[in-house]
């Protein structure tokens, strides 16, 4: 199974749930399909989600909830199966 | 209380427009900044500078605590909140009055009660200031306010008493719609602002944005006149100018006293503005909101006044009584400001947070570009997309499109996405040129001519 990363293709603050008080999008070890959203990145007051290429399971989150990324940033490997 | 030293608790241009005022009237000036702030433009230009926090705004300009902490440690007496972040924030303004440190704006009590979307509502109807017609105040019970709604007619805008800039706001164009949004808009606005206190308002249809500038010392009170800010996407001012097209002089004079009721209403001290709906057909204007700050268009207001607003706010901090009187107060030519945001506008309005590589600025007569840039600046992803304000003055509408349209010929950012080009094709626009908007003109507008909003580097040969 290759493993496979979601990387940022904006700067700003990666969010992992839609909503301070909303669960998370994904956890680790949670399914997940292409075309899924796993977080979101706010750039100048404005949301992105963060949508996944790959199908398969959520391996780990790379970059904290609230934590400032680059662009090119890992933010989650997803094993793909 | 005569001040010394100021704290700028904000960033971007404003900061940089707090500094040069305070400077300017003899002040120290300390800039309180997060870690992506360090090598900003305010740092640079401010007599001291203080880190707050990380880039992440709630925990530095919006850390009540720590802005506290660093006016204690760099003997501020005075905090200037500017616009957004804390500026509007009663507990911030009543933290720093406890402190023994002047608030450069008004009372907590006042921010709070003008704040409450509904309250304020019920103070303007009480200073006779005419209102957008709805109910009276918050409404408890669905039914009756439905009927209500009947009898003043579809559409309603259901609000949130504790919203505003546009957020938890509902449209229902009949009664069963108000009767299954209702209950939707109170829960939502529960969870967001955690209060569901909801009121309603009539829709009005093609309406202009005006607003008037006030100041006020807690005794007497001043009009600067309008501003007229029609052209908005996404509730969002973009364009912004003085005098409005729109009114007659009887209608400027009503609109004006009026906006001067409400403030002596509630005592107001420092700098403030009244937001209307001005409707062209009927000539009616009602009261929207009131902001309890400087806001972002107050130099179209100084370049017709020729007064300097940030210097008099801070004066009045400061205890001074108001300086002009009504007489005092006249204006000269037009003004526009076009708010140069680092977004992409051929691109839906992308944000871009690019790094200013190339800056050549606009000059000469009449224009004045407020900002926060410097070559080798990387914009910060963090914070709003505002890079600068162009702002134009001349004798007249006209005289001063032909001035925009050639000060941004004159402003290069190299390779940054701005609104600039935005504004070129606004310019040329014949409704634009003929003053003939209205608040939902610009978006559809955006829809159809997206073609002509690429990116050109600066026109000079």
């Amino acid at each position: 199974m290759a493993t496979q990363e979601v990387k940022a293709m904006l700067p700003g603050v990666f969010y992992r749930k839609p909503a301070p008080d909303q669960p998370n999008y994904k956890n680790e070890g949670d399914a997940v399909d292409k075309g899924d959203v796993i977080g979101l990145i706010e750039v100048m007051k404005s949301f992105h989600p963060v949508v996944c290429e790959y199908s398969g399971r959520v391996k780990a989150f790379r970059a904290e909830n609230e934590a400032a990324i680059a662009p090119g940033d890992v933010l989650a490997e997803i094993e793909e199966g | 209380m005569a001040l010394s030293k100021i704290l700028v608790a904000n960033r971007g241009e404003i900061a940089v427009r707090i500094i040069r005022a305070a400077k300017e009237l003899g002040l120290k000036t300390v800039q309180a900044h997060s870690d992506a702030d360090a090598s900003s433009l305010a740092v640079q230009m401010a007599d001291e500078a203080i880190e707050i926090g990380p880039a992440t705004a709630k925990k530095s300009y919006l850390d009540i605590e720590a802005i506290l902490a660093a006016a204690k440690k760099t003997g501020a007496d005075a905090v200037h909140p500017g616009y957004g972040f804390l500026a509007e924030n009663a507990d911030f303004a009543d933290a720093v009055e406890s402190a023994g440190i002047a608030f450069i704006g008004p009372s907590g009590d006042v921010i709070r009660r003008m704040g409450d979307k509904a309250v304020a509502r019920e103070v303007a109807k009480e200073a006779d200031v005419p209102t957008v017609p709805g109910s009276d105040g918050v409404f408890e019970d669905f039914d009756r306010a439905k009927e209500q709604a009947c009898a003043i007619g579809f559409p309603v805008m259901i609000k949130a008493r504790a919203g505003g800039g546009g957020r938890g706001i509902r449209i229902a164009g009949n009664d069963g719609e108000f009767l299954a949004l209702a209950p939707q808009a109170a829960a939502e606005a529960k969870a967001a602002f955690g209060d569901g206190g909801l009121y309603f308002e009539k829709v009005i249809e093609r309406a202009r944005h005006i607003e008037v500038q006030i100041l006020g010392d807690g005794e007497n009170f001043v009009h600067f006149y309008e501003r007229e800010c029609s052209l908005q996407r996404r509730r969002q001012k973009i364009w912004e100018e003085a005098p409005s097209t729109a009114l007659s002089p009887q209608a400027r004079e009503g609109l004006c006293a009026s906006a001067v009721a409400l403030a002596a209403a509630v005592s107001y001290r420092g700098a403030g503005t009244i937001e209307y709906l001005y409707d062209d057909k009927s000539g009616d204007y009602y009261f929207i909101e009131m902001n309890t700050r400087i806001q972002v268009e107050h130099p179209v207001t100084e370049a017709i006044t020729g007064v300097d607003l940030l210097c008099e706010m801070i004066r009045i901090a400061g205890g001074e009584p108001l300086a002009l009187r009504q007489s005092d107060i006249a204006t000269h030519g037009h003004a526009i400001e076009a708010r140069i945001n680092a977004e992409d506008p051929a691109n839906n309005f992308l944000p871009f947070p690019g790094c200013i590589e190339e800056l050549r600025l606009p000059g000469g007569p009449g224009v004045r570009f407020d900002h926060m840039l410097y070559q080798g600046y990387q914009v910060p992803p963090y914070y709003d997309s505002l890079l600068g304000k162009l702002i134009v003055h001349a004798e007249t509408r006209k005289k001063s499109i032909a001035r925009l349209q050639r000060a941004l010929e004159e402003l290069d950012m190299g390779g940054m996405k701005t609104t600039a080009p935005l504004f070129r094709v606004l310019a040329s626009d014949p409704d634009v040129r003929a003053g003939n908007v209205h608040t939902k003109w610009l978006e559809p507008w955006l829809e159809s001519n997206a073609h002509k909003l690429e990116q050109q580097k600066g026109n000079l040969p």
